[in-house]
């Protein structure tokens, strides 16, 4: 019998595979960062764990966010996949929903992940009503099924017409397939999604078959990788919802691992909130080319129905709504021909990155503005990648794209460009609060990654943020919502008829029978929950309108009512545009359920620093900061060595291996009992 | 006071953020398709004397923010008259000839007050379903009076000092085959403009009218600014270029749109007066609608000059009164959307000739408006009625979108699914169309073939398209697309219609099918400097037949699908000698 038990959350990006570590039994934390090793990330992986963790055997769960589906799809490095679909629409795919990448300027280009000669068709239809018209031949399936595999295929999608409304069809014509296929990548749409909307379906499907071998073979090396070294324990993928799903369902249904990393890191953010006392919260991811930001309002996080990765590469399913920017460190301040100050969207990116990186860019970016206003420590630089930053370089290109043509100083012309910057980033969280009808004062901003700490301040002045909350390890954030996060499947199905056409009895019934049988898979999944919620919502709309709205609904232990129905619907769709229709009638769209285990809350005590020193004795220095056109001095703390309840008013800089905190003049920083830092205005 | 540049550049995001909030009610809470999956809608921001545009959304339909302008004015004026814009009110109207594009836009102007006096106006326009006339939809091919496309409403006031006037809604209702999709999209833009209004106030609270008035007229400045800066850089010389509508659907005789573009400095002309004049048929249309067109070509070519009127302040226009491109009432104007497109066909192709380096070919060029209307079996009416797409052109860094959106529009196509749902069709084809991009170096993008089944007893058909007989053209040594054709079974014949795109009065019966074969977008660059290799693979794709590949781009394809070296050089270096 060991003396640990641990729960380990591995989150990968493009540089640092983060790793966070809990120890149940002796309640205790630690974490590693090493190198992502691009390839077989499951190398990095092992590695980092290895650092913190003698004997695997005593790793009861390992939760991982992972970035191969996203880096798969927007590298287009996915399997060589087919798709078998009715007699003329193999080009749905590729016609899209006949869109374009950019309103201004007609230069788009896409390239599907099908290429036409693998799109096959076959004999079958299937009305909207329902009506098998054409049934499948068998045969003639096998025949289409081979010619892929002849073609080389890895994987295949088989996507028919109206499958929604009845998949029949779709089901014997997949079942044919798997017969022959030699593995089990094999994808049917309406398995994936059964929704009215081909385009959105079939690029769904599609994507999912195209990830499956990539994935599947990243997680068989990682299993057989953490197995060699001993793990005997569970391993937990996180999925785009923020919820977490077994190895066996990431294997099937790998399209819900797109957004997994960015989830994990939001969901993180919800649970350090909570504890801290926090349920409004926006969190603020800032990288190298874009600012991603997310609302978690009344301790629940905002899913949106779908995404697109890429120009028409869309997914749709239930992900956490991540609103991106392009805003970052890295993004390049510039004179249009206007003479109009823009920052961003171009960026010098992670590499070359900022000027002062001295890796080749000459053009001012974000960071460079940070670093000669004095908010980044040149000596100090953040990820262990550079010994030094170079002040001149960034002055100099600073005063040339900048300053020379403004008239300004360098100085003010590089808090030109935070202002800008800070505008842009402003109107990204007015876009996610404010614009969907929350008041801004009762949220929290919640900076991670490593540049978004240094623009909170100037956030909350901007939007009118009650405060904002830097939690103690803002580098591996993502890695911490690994061990946190939620086990929760989500199932839709589409109904597409009058609210007065329904059987909502019968519907009731339905939904509560889909609801068990995803619950058993969560019961079965061998993890251990404190609960488990089951959430029901309709898709429905005026009849003649064709966006629906979300209706939450709850069910009644006795019989669903046409009446109960109607008036969720009409709840929601006053609240949504403010004034009701009379007299149309009302169509439901789809039925949404979502299943969720809810994991025992991690006890964030545990990140409280431990012989914390009063702020006097965690004193580094002083450096001079411009700050509102002017010079001032500002006191620079070691960060993690601050104790709980140390006050420190601004201006100050606070220094650790992972980010740099900036405490705006006028505002206050606190160390909670968790070892957060809580930010707000001076009364 | 002058407003420092970095408020300017927070104050404009605000206020263009206000712009597309708009836009996103309106798509989300509209009943019809056309504006709901189509985008075919807008909102922008006005001034509270000239009309002139001051901010306009992404989101919506680029056409219609210019046109706008010329319709608040129009507010305004009439207002003007009857005592003066209060507090309260709404103005709507659809008068294509003072500020509006065609019957089908409804266009609501609403003052914004600060202070007792106007500040600025916010305007909402968006496509409706059904405004009367002779043909379900309103694009009636055969129209020669606008009495004949729909209802036509001037200024008229919808909220009167805050009070609404049911009456207004009444006399619309009545004139619509579709009612309840009317009632549902007016409410949907009036959410719009109450958020905007919303938002607005907020802002003014924050920034002072002193502010934002100060921000509206720099803004402007540096639009034009910025477009000078652009036409500099262009060589002071004239060109021209000219390009045809197919007929106007009543005599079959081409009109000619011709441009004579002269850079001179940092200033534009833009010379029409070449072009036909006014026809008889529903493809006329104002002047402001010229002007629009022109603005939204040039935001393609300079994509980042800012939307506001100020773009145009370096542009001289040359259009006669009374002309095609200038009409007066009562001609028809209800295919507004081919002409305007024709003028972005022309001005692409004069650009191109200046700086072939990274200039675009035509796109497919016409908006197919299609709908398909009939009783189903228990009496209840039926409209379908859609825009289709086609190819975009090549353009200097590479080849034509398949399958886009119309260059004035940023409006996506509805599912066929949902097309199958809700109405009595059932679609046999919904595909790529093979060799319809224009050859070149750079290929145009592929049109598409879409065929539709009736599963009803019966239903009418009525086609408004164009580029039947008139493919979008290459630029740059580049060759012209595929033409539009419009297919139809008669004694078990495949017939098309006797004016191409344009057709009236086709009966469909059960099972019968009509096809739409759309044209791609025309190619850039001479066709031997495309790699037989890359021909090869559009082969491979079935994007050009093996036919096309030998005949157009001159090279030889095997029955395995390799390039065939000898034939192909033997073919290149006789075409080149030519």
């Amino acid at each position: 019998m060991s003396d640990s038990a641990y729960v380990i959350g591995v989150d990968v990006g493009g540089t640092f595979t983060d790793v966070f570590v809990l120890d149940e039994k002796n309640s205790r934390i630690a974490i590693a960062k090493v190198p992502s090793t691009r390839g077989d990330q499951s190398k990095g992986f092992i590695e980092g764990i290895a650092q913190q963790v003698e004997d695997f055997n005593d790793i009861q769960t390992v939760v991982h966010g992972t970035t191969v589906g996203t880096n798969a799809l927007l590298e287009r490095k996915g399997a060589k996949t087919g798709i078998i679909t009715t007699t003329g629409f193999r080009d749905v795919l590729e016609m899209r929903r006949r869109d374009r990448p950019t309103t201004w300027g007609l230069r788009g280009d896409f390239e599907p992940v099908v290429e036409r000669p693998n799109r096959l068709e076959v004999q079958e239809r299937t009305l909207a009503d329902g009506t098998v018209e054409q049934k499948i031949d068998t045969d003639q399936i096998k025949a289409k099924a081979q010619q892929l595999l002849e073609a080389g295929c890895e994987a295949v999608c088989v996507f028919f017409i109206n499958g929604y409304a009845n998949a029949d069809n779709e089901q014997q014509a997949v079942e044919a397939v798997r017969n022959i296929w030699p593995t089990s990548y094999v994808t049917a749409a309406t398995e994936i999604l059964p929704e009215i909307r081909e385009f959105e379906r079939l690029s769904t499907a599609t994507l999912n078959a195209y990830l499956q071998p990539v994935v599947s073979s990243y997680i068989d090396r990682l299993e057989s990788g953490l197995q060699s070294k001993g793990f005997k324990g569970d391993i937990l993928i996180v999925q785009s919802n923020g919820g977490v799903m077994s190895v066996d369902s990431a294997k099937r249904f790998p399209y819900r691992t797109a957004l997994s990393g960015p989830a994990a890191g939001v969901i993180a953010a919800k649970a350090i909130a909570s504890a801290a006392g926090f349920d409004n919260i926006i969190t603020c991811d800032m990288g190298g080319t874009s600012f991603d930001v997310s609302l978690v309002s009344g301790n629940s996080v905002a899913l949106a129905a779908q995404t697109s990765i890429d120009f028409g590469m869309v997914i749709r399913t239930p992900m956490i709504e991540i609103t991106t920017i392009g805003a970052g460190g890295g993004s390049i301040a510039s004179i249009d021909k206007s003479g109009l100050l823009q920052v961003g969207p171009e960026s010098a990116g992670s590499d070359p990155g900022p000027v002062c990186y001295g890796l080749g860019n000459e053009r001012p970016t974000v960071t460079d503005a940070n670093l000669v206003l004095g908010r980044i420590n040149p000596d100090r630089p953040i990820g262990g990648k550079l010994d030094k930053l170079d002040i001149t370089a960034a002055r100099e290109a600073i005063n040339k794209h900048v300053a020379t043509p403004l008239t300004l100083s360098i100085e003010a012309a590089a808090e030109a460009i935070l202002k800008i910057a800070n505008a842009k980033m402003a109107g990204a969280i007015r876009l996610v609060s404010i614009e969907k009808g929350h008041d801004p004062a009762s949220f929290t901003a919640m900076p991670f990654g490593g540049g978004g700490a240094l623009h909170t301040g100037a956030l909350i002045k901007d939007v009118g943020l009650g405060a904002a909350l830097v939690p103690r390890y803002p580098g591996v954030t993502s890695a911490l919502g690994c061990v946190v996060a939620d086990m929760r499947h989500d199932r839709v199905q589409t109904i597409n008829r009058l609210l007065t056409q329904v059987d909502t009895a019968q519907l009731g019934l339905d939904m509560k029978s889909v609801a068990s049988e995803t619950q058993k898979l969560i019961e079965n999944s061998g993890i251990i929950f404190v609960g488990i919620d089951q959430i029901f919502e309709l898709d429905m709309l005026y009849l003649g309108q064709t966006h629906t709205i979300n209706v939450p609904l709850s069910l009644p232990k006795d019989e669903l009512t046409e009446t109960a129905v109607k008036d969720a619907f009409n709840t929601a769709y006053e609240a949504a545009f403010g004034r009701l229709l009379e007299n149309i009638p009302v169509r439901l769209m789809n039925y949404r359920i979502a299943v969720v285990g809810r994991r025992p809350d991690m006890d964030m005590t545990l990140f409280a620093p431990v012989d914390g020193q009063p702020p006097e004795a965690c004193l580094l220095g002083e450096r001079q900061v411009y700050v509102a056109d002017k010079y001032m001095a500002a006191p620079v703390y070691e960060r993690l060595n601050l104790a709980v309840g140390s006050v420190i008013s601004g201006p100050a800089i606070m220094e650790q291996s992972d980010t740099t905190i900036f405490v705006d003049p006028g505002l206050r920083a606190t160390v909670d009992r968790y070892g957060n830092l809580v930010i707000t205005e001076c009364a | 006071m002058i407003i420092d540049a970095v408020s300017l550049a927070i104050l404009k995001g605000r206020l263009e953020q206000i712009a597309d909030e708009m836009d996103a009610t309106l798509f989300r809470s509209a009943f019809n398709p056309i504006i709901a999956e189509a985008h075919d809608a807008s909102h922008g921001i006005y001034d509270a004397h000239s009309g002139a545009t001051l901010v306009q959304g992404k989101l919506g339909l680029p056409i219609f923010v210019g046109v706008m302008a010329f319709g608040v004015k129009a507010v305004i004026d009439k207002a003007e008259k009857q005592g003066g814009i209060k507090d309260g009110d709404v103005w709507i109207f659809n008068d294509p000839y003072d500020g509006g594009t065609h019957l089908s836009d409804f266009r609501l102007v609403k003052p914004i007050f600060r202070k007792g006096k106007v500040f600025c106006y916010l305007a909402s326009v968006g496509h409706w379903h059904d405004v009367g006339g002779n043909v379900p939809g309103n694009y009636n091919p055969v129209a020669t009076e606008c009495f004949q496309e729909g209802m036509l409403i001037p200024p008229v006031k919808l909220y009167d000092e805050g009070v609404f006037r049911q009456d207004i809604v009444d006399i619309l209702s009545a004139n619509s085959r579709l009612p309840l999709s009317l009632y549902g999209d007016l409410n949907a833009q009036i959410n719009a403009l109450e958020l905007g209004e919303k938002r607005i106030h907020a802002l003014l609270d924050e920034y002072t009218e002193i502010t934002v008035a100060e921000c509206f007229s720099v803004l402007r400045e540096r639009a034009a600014t910025m477009m000078r800066a652009h036409i500099s850089e262009l060589p002071s010389t004239t060109v021209s270029a000219e390009d045809y509508l197919d007929n106007d659907g009543i005599d079959d005789v081409p009109l000619k749109i011709v441009l004579d573009l002269t850079i001179d400095g940092d200033s534009m002309i833009m010379d029409f007066t070449r072009s036909s004049p006014a026809c008889q048929g529903p493809v006329n249309i104002s002047r402001a609608t010229t002007v629009a067109a022109c603005y939204v070509a040039l935001k393609h070519i300079f994509v980042d000059v800012p939307g506001n009127a100020g773009v145009l302040e370096p542009i001289q226009f040359r259009i006669d009164e009374d002309s095609l491109l200038a009409v007066k009432a009562p001609k028809p104007v209800g295919g507004y959307t081919e002409t305007i497109m024709r003028l972005i066909d022309v001005i692409f192709q004069a650009v191109a000739q200046i700086r072939p380096e990274t200039a675009m070919a035509c796109a497919y060029g016409t908006i197919n408006a299609l709908s398909l209307a009939g009783h189903r079996h228990n009496g209840q009416r039926w409209v379908m009625f859609s825009f289709f797409g086609g190819g975009h052109g090549a353009h200097s860094s590479g080849d034509g979108l398949n399958h886009g959106n119309a260059p004035i529009s940023t409006a996506t196509i509805p599912p066929l699914e949902i097309l199958e749902s809700a109405y009595p069709v059932r679609f046999k084809q919904w595909a790529l169309r093979p060799d319809s991009g224009g050859a070149g170096k750079y290929r145009g993008g592929l049109g598409a073939i879409y065929e539709i089944e009736l599963l009803e007893q019966q239903a009418d058909v009525f086609l408004f398209g164009e580029r039947g007989k008139y493919p979008p053209l290459g630029v740059v040594g580049g060759q012209a697309a595929a033409t539009n054709r419009f297919v139809y079974q008669k004694d078990g014949e495949d017939c098309e219609p006797p004016m191409c795109s344009k057709m009236v009065g086709l009966s469909l019966s059960h099972r019968q099918t009509v096809r739409l074969e759309t044209p791609g977008g025309g190619g850039y660059g001479a066709v031997l400097e495309r790699d037989p290799q890359t021909v090869a693979i559009d082969v491979e794709r079935g994007f050009v037949s093996t036919e096309a590949a030998r005949d157009q781009y001159k090279v030889v394809i095997n029955p395995d699908g390799t390039v065939d070296a000898i034939a192909t050089e033997t073919l290149r270096s006789q075409e080149a000698s030519l």
